[in-house]
Parts: structure tokens; C-alpha cells; sequence
């Protein structure tokens, strides 16, 4: 009987530390992961979509298929048989779900951590929430309608659609597949985008942030 | 038969798109296997995986692309170095044992060619990046993660892509 009593109750106390490491990877999971370990993964897609039909990592050109689907016009850089390139929109859509599993189960929804010097940077703006991954003091629906959130978000939109095409590609097709496969016109890309983004995140955005 | 030949060499020509494989490999992919739609579901799984790591490692955030460009922390650099690792070491494992699709094709990888394009719209891109704190997958991320407003955004960008077309001809590549 008492042996009974003490195998119940070994294993209750195995159940309870088992469901507690449960907790406490959930609670890892839920956490902002590291870049050392979502990098490695965001890598591993190379490989995955290479060896699932050889597809090469891009999402950028997705834009292009939406033009080409709804709105080809009489454009020639829009007339092509945009069903065989369907894949990336399943792609897209995967991503879209993906986000929004990842947001609304696998997330604590803590504010976001960031460099102290970038908070007291933000804070003239009046830029102090940090409940989102977007800040939802600059990207909300009735900042649409004034000369920063028109900027930002619309302009900056219409920017990230030319200039991923005319590079033909964007952080994924460039910066991640192309450096991958050792393309140097995707390194000269990638020291542009970065270039790009210091002007105008040092020297611009300070402005436009300031309306 | 020869039209298309001619619009084939055409295409080939003026291709600065390596995104977009049908474009490329008109002629050399003509033994593409034929899949039935449901094939692509499978990119749905990728596009999950890859959209759960945005989200997670807080690359969709604009504050993490400020700090990125404000050189504040080394998160981003981390991550996208860590990715071009472990995707290069891939494609060497790839090219080493010429592995293959599942679908027995043999994996075939494009050189990219350079074109002026790469550097004005590589910055033209760098400031959108830094304005919207969102590269196109990202911009898809933060619509999934709730963000609803980021669909102006993705519209836009479409906008741009579409005037990019309009415009092809008479920009400089």
C-alpha cells in the first residue's frame, strides 16, 4: 500500500515538474526571441522553399504579381503568366497567418524593449508607447490623415514599392537569398538600402517627425 | 513560334528581376513539372514559419529598424547576419551533395547581374525602409499582427511598384 502511495506520488510530482518546464518553455516562447535564434531560422527558409520547388526566397515581388493579377494595364514589365508564380503569394498569405499566430498566441504583448538612448531620442516627439511593434503614436488610422502620418506611411509605402522593383529586390530577395548564393550586385543592394536608411533615419526623419 | 522567340530574348535582355524565376527561365525551364494548385499550399507553411520569426524577433518593429539605422543596438544586424550564415552554408550544403527538390528536380540557382537599379533603388527602398520601418514582408507581418492601418501601406507600395512599371523604360538601369 504505502509502496502504491509513494509511486502516486512520484508521479504526480514528475507531472507537475514536466507541465512546469511546459510552462516555463511557453513562457521563452512568449518572450521576444533572440536574434541568434530567429536569424538561423529566418535562414533556414532559403533552404526550405529551394528544396520544397525551387523557390527562391523574395517577397517583394509579390507587389509586382498583385499589379500583374489586378491592375496589368497595357505594361509589358506586367504581362507575364503570373499564375506560375503563385507560390509567393501563398507565401505572403502564410506570412500574414503567420504574424497573426505569432501576435495573438505566442506573444506576453509586453512593450516593446528598447535602447534607452533611442527612448529619451523618441520621447521629444512624444513618441512613449511602446504596446506595439508599429507605434501606435505615429501608425494609426487618424495619424493617416496629417502631413507626418501621410509621410510615413503612405510615402514611405510608395517607397518601399519603386525602389524593392527597380533594385529587384528587397531585404529578403537581396539581403538574405542573394548574400546567401554570394551575389555581389545583391551586396552592392544591400549597402544601399542600409545607406539609405541612415540618411534618412539620422538626417530626414527627425523633420518629418518634428510636423 | 519566332514572336515569342523575339519577346523571350527581349525579356531576357532587359530582365533586372531575379525574383521572379518565370521571367529568367522561359527557355531553360520548359521540363518545369506541371503541379496542381494544391501544391502550393506547402508555401503557406514557409510563409508561417517565416511570418511567426518576423513577428517574434521583433524585426517588424519600427522601433527595432530605428535603432538598426541609429546604430543603438545590434539586434538586427545579428539577425540578418545570422540568416545570410545559415542560408549560405545551405546553399553550399546544397550545391556540395546537388540535392534535389522533393519533387526530384535538381535545385537550380541564378547568378544576378548587376544593374544601376541595385543602387537607385536600393536607397530609394533604404528610405521607405527607415519611413515605414517595414521591408514587404514585414508590411504583411504587421497587417497579420493587427496593425490594420499598414494596409494603406501595402497599397501604396503596390502603387509604387505599378508606377515603377510605368515608369521602366525611362529610368536608368
Amino acid at each position: 500500500m504505502f509502496f502504491y502511495q509513494h509511486l502516486l506520488k512520484t508521479y504526480v510530482s514528475n507531472l507537475v515538474d514536466s507541465s512546469s518546464n511546459l510552462f516555463i518553455m511557453m513562457e521563452w516562447i512568449k518572450n521576444p526571441w533572440p536574434w541568434y535564434v530567429g536569424g538561423p531560422l529566418i535562414g533556414l527558409t532559403v533552404p526550405l522553399l529551394l528544396i520544397f520547388g525551387n523557390k527562391r526566397l523574395g517577397v517583394s515581388s509579390s507587389l509586382r504579381h498583385i499589379c500583374a493579377l489586378c491592375l496589368p494595364g497595357n505594361i509589358q514589365f506586367f504581362k507575364y503568366d503570373w499564375r506560375r508564380e503563385l507560390w509567393n503569394l501563398f507565401f505572403v498569405l502564410g506570412i500574414t497567418a503567420g504574424a497573426f499566430i505569432a501576435y495573438s498566441v505566442l506573444s506576453d504583448h509586453q512593450p516593446i524593449k528598447v535602447d534607452p538612448k533611442l527612448v529619451t531620442q523618441l520621447r521629444e516627439y512624444h513618441i512613449t508607447n511602446y504596446d506595439k511593434l508599429a507605434p501606435p503614436d505615429l501608425f494609426n488610422w487618424s495619424e493617416l490623415l496629417t502631413m507626418k502620418g501621410f509621410i510615413l506611411m503612405i510615402v514611405g509605402g510608395f517607397l518601399v514599392g519603386f525602389g524593392t522593383r527597380y533594385a529587384g529586390g528587397c531585404t529578403s530577395g537581396h539581403s538574405i537569398m542573394g548574400l546567401s548564393n554570394l551575389q555581389w550586385p545583391s551586396l552592392v543592394a544591400t549597402i544601399c538600402f542600409m545607406t539609405g536608411g541612415i540618411i534618412m533615419a539620422n538626417f530626414i526623419l527627425p523633420y518629418v517627425l518634428r510636423l | 513560334m519566332e514572336a515569342i522567340e523575339i519577346q523571350d530574348s527581349f525579356v531576357e535582355k532587359m530582365n533586372t528581376d531575379f525574383e521572379v524565376r518565370s521571367l529568367d527561365s522561359v527557355c531553360i525551364s520548359t521540363s518545369e513539372l506541371k503541379h496542381p494548385g494544391w501544391y502550393n499550399l506547402k508555401y503557406i507553411f514557409a510563409g508561417l514559419l517565416f511570418g511567426i520569426v518576423l513577428v517574434k524577433t521583433e524585426v517588424i518593429s519600427w522601433f527595432r529598424i530605428q535603432e538598426m539605422f541609429r546604430f543603438e543596438s545590434f539586434h538586427m544586424y545579428g539577425v540578418i547576419g545570422s540568416a545570410v550564415v545559415v542560408g549560405g552554408i545551405s546553399i553550399w550544403l546544397i550545391k556540395k551533395f546537388r540535392i534535389k527538390t522533393i519533387h526530384g528536380e535538381p535545385i537550380q540557382l541564378y547568378k544576378i547581374r548587376f544593374n544601376k537599379g541595385q543602387v537607385y533603388g536600393g536607397l530609394l527602398f533604404g528610405f521607405g525602409w527607415a519611413l515605414t520601418g517595414a521591408c514587404p514582408g514585414p508590411l504583411f507581418a504587421l497587417i497579420g499582427s493587427g496593425t490594420t492601418v499598414i494596409i494603406v501601406t501595402l497599397l501604396s507600395a503596390v502603387a509604387g511598384t505599378w508606377v515603377y512599371g510605368y515608369l521602366r523604360e525611362k529610368l536608368p538601369h
